[in-house]
This record gives structure tokens, C-alpha cells and sequence, in this order.
């Protein structure tokens, strides 16, 4: 076991995230008995708990609510013992042998780190976005839906996300457009299937928007058609955006990632860093759900295991 | 120990505008699943601060005219009031420590 440093001690296992990779990475570690910090900057859960209902997830028939499922991981993972800060990360220092944290709340350091900082909602870069975000302009439909009744509604992307979101907007809208840039959906099928049958939903194909225009609130979107190059004002009374997300990784130095900056790893969720190890969303990997992120924490704890204690 | 307190729209003007103490409103609603988290939060934020404070919590589906009032289009939404003077507009979950941060450095 390796001193203190600074007076502080030094974790076994440093988990970046409390979103299911970072929770289950926790109980594992925990179960293995090592010493385990959770730093998080939001709430528990991660980006599931934005969701109104985790439907796919095995062992519960009839779904559960996204934050009772994070409250619920977050009391799992307490349960065994695992400590949680809740900070912002500054600086990630993981070359060492001992990996330094650097957060809003102080300075952590571990022997082992897990990276399960998830993603970030992408922005479109246009004018209005900024200023008009909480004011009409919302990435979470669960949460600000109900403000919207009998109103106006642009939905932005064409993936599943934009998709699931818009058919749950439908409970209080009057109208929704759907604005996608391309003329066909990347959404799984039978959202399609829905989506393009659903009265109140008007999809805009071949759209993209240019500015989100309002005073003190979302008014109107300037959207152009790409097809005819023809620019037309959208009256809305809110937007929601759903066009794509990337990796949470701008305080890390030194892991080798793809072009996007998702994390790069193998199989058993090792970074280029011995070490360091990347769980869930944030990683490289085919599919970015709730179980394959529970299943790269549990990977990635037993692999910290492993690391710390060769066989 | 304070705790905070639930008012209507009618209590406003008293409790939040009149207020000598400044005052910490949280709009929030039962179907808000980030509200659920605040809640802890604000409940510790009111122990720590005792009589300096008030945290009060307002329901937009109770309270529609207040929170259109006040701009209120994503919840949790917290404003921090002073003198009936509205100091800060906080918009989404916050840490405990964020939140204190803001509010030392207004009140």
C-alpha cells in the first residue's frame, strides 16, 4: 500500500463517473475489497436517468424510471462501501504508477483508475443555442416536456434518441417537427414505424436549422431546407435537441482514442495506459447501452483487481 | 433544524417577495426526475444555512402563473431571491457545494 500523499489518501480504485459503468465498477471493486472513490459531477445514474423509462434492461418486466434505477445503483453501490465525491474533474493525471485527480473539490489519487465519464450532449454551433438553452431550448424531454402543453415542439435529429423523445412529447404537444437533415431515419424501425404514422408528428426532411431566434425565450427557428436551398421561419414554442453526443474525456491527456475521442480499448476495457481502464459509453464500442455499460464496469473492477494483485 | 418549505402561488408575494431573509425558490414538479435529486440537496442546503435563508419549494403545476412569471421552461430551476429582487437564475441539478458557492457569493 503506497503512503499518503499530501495527507490524503490513496484509493485502490478511482472511478471517474457514477453512471452504471462507474457504479457497477464500484460494487465490484468494493466486493473484491479494494478501497473505492466515486467522483461525480452531476447526479447518480448517469445519462439514464434523463430517461423516463429503462425498458431494456433484463430482471425488471415492466421497466423502471431512469433515476429510480440511479438512485437505486447509487444505494447498491454505497451499500458496499464505496465512497462518492461529487465534484467536477479538472485534470486527469494518469501516467503515473499513482494517477492524481484533480477536481472542483480537491485533488484524489488512485492506483487504479476507471474512466466512466460517459458523453455529452452535442451541440448544433448555431446562433441562439447558448442564450436560448433553458429557455425554450431543452436536451431532456422527460424533464421539460410537461411545459410545452397544447404547444409547438421541433424535435432535432433522426436517431433513435430524437425519435423515443419526440413519441414521448406527443403525450403533451399539440405539434411536433421532427427536423432531420438527411431524407431517411437512422432510428431503429419500429420507432420509425411509429413516429412516421403519429398524427401530431410533422417530419422536416432534408432541414437543417440555422439560428434558434427569441428575446427572452425560444420564439421561432430558422431552418433551410437543403434540398432547395430555400431558408423559412419555424414558430415553436420550445426545441428539443437530439443530434448526437460526444465522449466526456476534455480533462484527460495521453489515452489513445479514435477520431471522435472515444476511449480505445480491448476487450477487457484496457486503456493504452497500464492501469487505466474505460468503461462504458465513453469507450469505443459497438453499442451504448445501460448493460453493456454495467458489463465494462464489472470487467473493468475485476480488471483493476487483477492489475493490483497479479496472480 | 429549517427545512424547506412548500407554498402556493398565493403565499408568494409574503413568503418569497416580502421575505427578510433571502430566499432560495426551487421550482420543480412531480413528473421531473432531476427534481427528485435536488431535493436532498436543498434539504441540507437549508440545515446548513439555517435562519440565513430560506429554501422554498414551488410547484409549477400548482403554480403555472408563477413559474411563467419568472421564465421558469426546465426544472429543476432555482432562483435565488433578495429584498424581492431576483439575484440568480440557477437552471438543472446542482452539488450541494455549487450551490452554496452561488449563494454565498450573492447573499
Amino acid at each position: 500500500m503506497p503512503p499518503d500523499i499530501e495527507g490524503k489518501k490513496v484509493y485502490d480504485l478511482l472511478i471517474l463517473g457514477a453512471g452504471p459503468a462507474g457504479l457497477t465498477a464500484a460494487i465490484y471493486g468494493r466486493r473484491a475489497d479494494l478501497s473505492v472513490l466515486v467522483l461525480e459531477q452531476m447526479t447518480p445514474g448517469g445519462e439514464i436517468t434523463s430517461s423516463d423509462h429503462l425498458d431494456n434492461y433484463p430482471g425488471f418486466p415492466e421497466g423502471i424510471s431512469g433515476v429510480d434505477f440511479g438512485l437505486s445503483l447509487e444505494k447498491q453501490a454505497l451499500r458496499f462501501g464505496a465512497e462518492i465525491v461529487f465534484a467536477s474533474i479538472e485534470k486527469a493525471d494518469v501516467l503515473g504508477d499513482i494517477k492524481k485527480i484533480s477536481t472542483s473539490g480537491g485533488d484524489f489519487y488512485g492506483r487504479t483508475v476507471v474512466v466512466a465519464t460517459g458523453t455529452v450532449p452535442n451541440l448544433l454551433g448555431v446562433p441562439g443555442e447558448e442564450l436560448l438553452r433553458g429557455r425554450g431550448i431543452s436536451f431532456c424531454a422527460t424533464c421539460d416536456g410537461p411545459f410545452f402543453h397544447d404547444g409547438k415542439v421541433a424535435v432535432i435529429g433522426g436517431g433513435d434518441a430524437a425519435v423515443k423523445e419526440a413519441l414521448y412529447l406527443t403525450r403533451f404537444v399539440d405539434q411536433i417537427y421532427l427536423i432531420h437533415r438527411r431524407d431517411k431515419l437512422r432510428a431503429v424501425s419500429f420507432l420509425q414505424d411509429q413516429i412516421l404514422r403519429h398524427p401530431k408528428v410533422q417530419v422536416l426532411w432534408d432541414t437543417i436549422v440555422k439560428s434558434f431566434d427569441g428575446d427572452q425565450q425560444l420564439e421561432k427557428i430558422t431552418i433551410e431546407n437543403l434540398k432547395d436551398s430555400t431558408t423559412s421561419e419555424l414558430p415553436v414554442d420550445g426545441a428539443f435537441l437530439y443530434v448526437g453526443r460526444i465522449p466526456n474525456t476534455s480533462f484527460l491527456n495521453g489515452l489513445e482514442t479514435d477520431k471522435q475521442g472515444y476511449i480505445i480499448t480491448n476487450e477487457e476495457t484496457e486503456t493504452s495506459v497500464p492501469g487505466v481502464f474505460a468503461a462504458g459509453d465513453v469507450r469505443r464500442k459497438f453499442l451504448r447501452q445501460v448493460i453493456t455499460a454495467a458489463s465494462d464496469g464489472a470487467v473493468a473492477a475485476m480488471m483493476a483487481v487483477d492489475f493490483l494483485e497479479p496472480i | 433544524m429549517s427545512k424547506p418549505i412548500e407554498i402556493n402561488e398565493q403565499q408568494f408575494q409574503e413568503k418569497v417577495l416580502d421575505s427578510r431573509e433571502p430566499v432560495l425558490v426551487d421550482f420543480w414538479a412531480d413528473w421531473c426526475g432531476p427534481c427528485r435529486m435536488v431535493a436532498p440537496v436543498l434539504e441540507e442546503i437549508a440545515g446548513d444555512y439555517g435562519e440565513k435563508i430560506k429554501v422554498v419549494k414551488v410547484n409549477v403545476d400548482e403554480s403555472p402563473a408563477t413559474a411563467s412569471r419568472y421564465g421558469v421552461m426546465s426544472i429543476p430551476t432555482m432562483i435565488l431571491f433578495k429584498n424581492g429582487e431576483l439575484l440568480s437564475t440557477i437552471v438543472g441539478f446542482r452539488q450541494k457545494e455549487e450551490l452554496k458557492k452561488i449563494i454565498d457569493s450573492n447573499i
